[in-house]
């Protein structure tokens, strides 16, 4: 069997057990559907409260089903390795043939499929039930920068899961770290321009902030107050996803080699 | 042809604030076929050995082949060929069925879809899993669980399987008939070689071909489980009944090459190997000096563990 064979089998096992998994309990429709709901409510309402214009409450709703892809790459893709270690897992991986790319796309593609499904139930009803308004004058684009935005966002985690498999608990507040000041900075549910250049330049470094902002451009025109015209955006994105997964390739094969010198691909607490 | 499992001046040291040397210098030969066993107490090496052997861990010195290939720099070749079980081993997933675990796992060593329900199928039905095929991992007991272990082992066909304490806190109908199994598979299949861990003696004596005794990170003696019993040459060994006494003192006297004691219906079962018959009048008194009182005493053949008290100085446990 060659390689490729293998690790598509792999993977494609591997996003199996995370997806049938995720959905095989039914609190996954209280988590994953309406709790997100919860929180993008409490945003329009405080939009409306203000008398923003309902431009903002289409970001909001947009930024709440791409709350639910950043969610899965911080604490199920960068956490996802340590988290296999613990139950005893991950040795059981490493004593296997397959690539650990491979094992990784599983799990970002278990985790597309699951964390879609938040998006997804996120974006129909926060439209249906707010009334937000959308012109989506090209689906091809945004299908198209959202697939991108993916790879990048997906490949971020890649890359981040080899760190956290070798410091453990200290990358365990990186993510922490990540989570709440990147939902600001990333500009979730505003224009990411509002906060100046300087601040979008650094949050841009994370893909998911190019990605929405993209997506914004695509979704309401001239209304998103885009950082950078949606091509350059779609470059830059581009060459983040390969730097990602490639660093991620890279990273994952040191840590792997560090983890064999260290003992520490088998020791379960840390 | 080359040997399974061909292993030079092999050591492995951890650091950390105390340097601890869990193997050191060791050297070790498995023929394709055998079923190799690998003795010693907890913290002698075995399982550092295993994890070498099985490409999770580097060596800090020496070499490791393992059929043929570098632990180092030939990793993924051996993986292909190669599958490792721990005993208590809680891996998997609780929300997926024993079956989608074990098909996972399979899907991992590329095996094609047909070919590895075939192969689960008929494991379940050996171990006596299939009516629990399709129940939630979560839900099953830890002899189960451990029986799943096993057969996501064997579901690749690897030509050289590790098993590290298989049986390893599982009842005696469980263990036998995993054991059973263990022999069969080596048996029936030319050129598969297996690799055990264990610190049951009878799992040792019982199975392997072969039994390597390991004890604080050094191989002590390499033989077959009757030629490792010969060793014991002119040593006697005793099982004394005794009531409860301190055996330390047992264990200093002249002549005494090492002891177990085992509680055993309020009484302690203390099994001995001595130098010379003649030092059992020595004990005897002894355990009177102690406090204790004889309630019963045999001479034995020797055992196993008699093999590894007059190499080691001590029992396993």
């Amino acid at each position: 069997m060659s390689d490729w064979a293998l690790n598509i089998r792999a993977g494609l096992a591997r996003a199996y057990a995370r997806t049938v998994g995720a959905t095989r309990e039914p609190s996954w429709v209280v988590f994953d559907v309406l709790l997100p709901l919860l929180g993008v409510a409490a945003y329009i309402f405080y939009y409306r409260a203000l008398g923003a214009d309902p431009v903002f409450e289409g970001f909001v709703v947009l930024g709440g089903a791409m709350t639910a892809f950043w969610l899965n790459v911080l604490w199920g893709m960068a956490a996802q390795l340590f988290w296999e270690r613990e139950v005893g897992n991950l040795q059981l991986f490493m004593v296997a043939p397959m690539s650990r790319m491979a094992l990784l796309a599983g799990m970002a593609l278990g985790g597309l499929f699951t964390s879609a499904v938040r998006a997804l139930s996120t974006l129909v009803l926060g439209v249906l039930i707010f009334q937000v308004h959308i012109m989506m004058a090209d689906p091809l684009a945004l299908v198209a920068v959202f697939t991108l935005t993916m790879l990048a966002v997906y490949g971020m985690g890649m890359a981040l899961s080899s760190l956290f498999l070798m410091y453990g608990r200290d990358a365990w507040n990186i993510s922490n770290l990540l989570q709440e000041p990147v939902y600001l900075m990333s500009g979730f549910y505003f224009p990411v321009r509002e906060l100046g250049m300087v601040v979008s330049a650094v949050a841009s470094l994370i893909p998911i902030t190019l990605g929405l902002d993209a997506m914004r451009q695509l979704l309401f025109g001239e209304l998103a107050g885009g950082l950078l015209p949606v091509t350059v955006e779609v470059v830059i994105l581009a060459l983040q996803a390969a730097i990602f997964i490639w660093l991620a390739a890279f990273s994952l094969d040191r840590m792997e080699q560090r983890g064999r010198r260290e003992g520490r691909l088998t020791l379960r607490w840390q | 042809m080359p040997s399974a499992i061909e292993v030079r001046s092999l050591s492995r040291v951890f650091s950390g604030r105390k340097e601890i040397v869990a193997l050191d210098d060791v050297d070790l030969t498995v023929e394709e076929g055998e079923l190799f066993g690998l003795l010693g107490p907890n913290g002698a090496g075995k399982t550092t050995l295993i994890k070498i052997l099985c490409t999770l861990l580097l060596p800090s010195s020496g070499t490791a082949r393992v059929l043929g290939y570098d632990v180092d720099s030939e990793a993924k070749q051996i993986r292909k060929r190669i599958n490792m079980v721990s005993g208590g081993e809680i891996s998997g997933y609780g929300l997926l069925t024993i079956r989608e675990n074990l098909w996972m796992f399979t899907q991992f060593y590329g095996v094609q879809g047909k070919v590895a329900k075939q192969r689960i199928d008929a494991l379940l039905e050996e171990f006596g899993l299939e009516d629990k095929a399709d129940v939630k991992l979560r839900t099953v007991s830890t002899g189960q669980r451990q029986k799943m272990n096993i057969i996501r082992g064997f579901s690749t066909d690897p030509d050289l399987i590790f098993l590290d304490e298989p049986t390893l806190g599982l009842d005696v109908t469980t263990s036998i008939s995993i054991r059973n199994y263990l022999r069969r598979w080596v048996r029936e299949r030319e050129g598969r070689t297996m690799m055990l861990t264990t610190h049951y003696m009878r799992e040792a004596e019982e199975l392997c071909d072969r039994v390597a005794i390991i004890d604080r990170g050094r191989i002590v003696a390499v033989d077959t489980p009757a030629g490792l019993k010969r060793r014991v040459g002119n040593d006697s060994s005793f099982l004394i009944e005794t009531t409860p006494i301190d055996t330390a003192r047992l264990s200093s006297l002249t002549g005494v090459r090492g002891l177990t004691a085992r509680p055993s219906n309020g009484h302690l079962k203390v099994r001995m190997v001595l130098e010379d018959e003649s030092v059992i009048a020595d004990v005897i008194s002894a355990v009177v000096a102690a406090g204790g009182k004889v309630v019963g005493l045999s001479k034995n053949e020797p055992t196993l563990e008699d093999a590894f008290m007059h190499l080691v100085g001590r029992g396993l446990e």
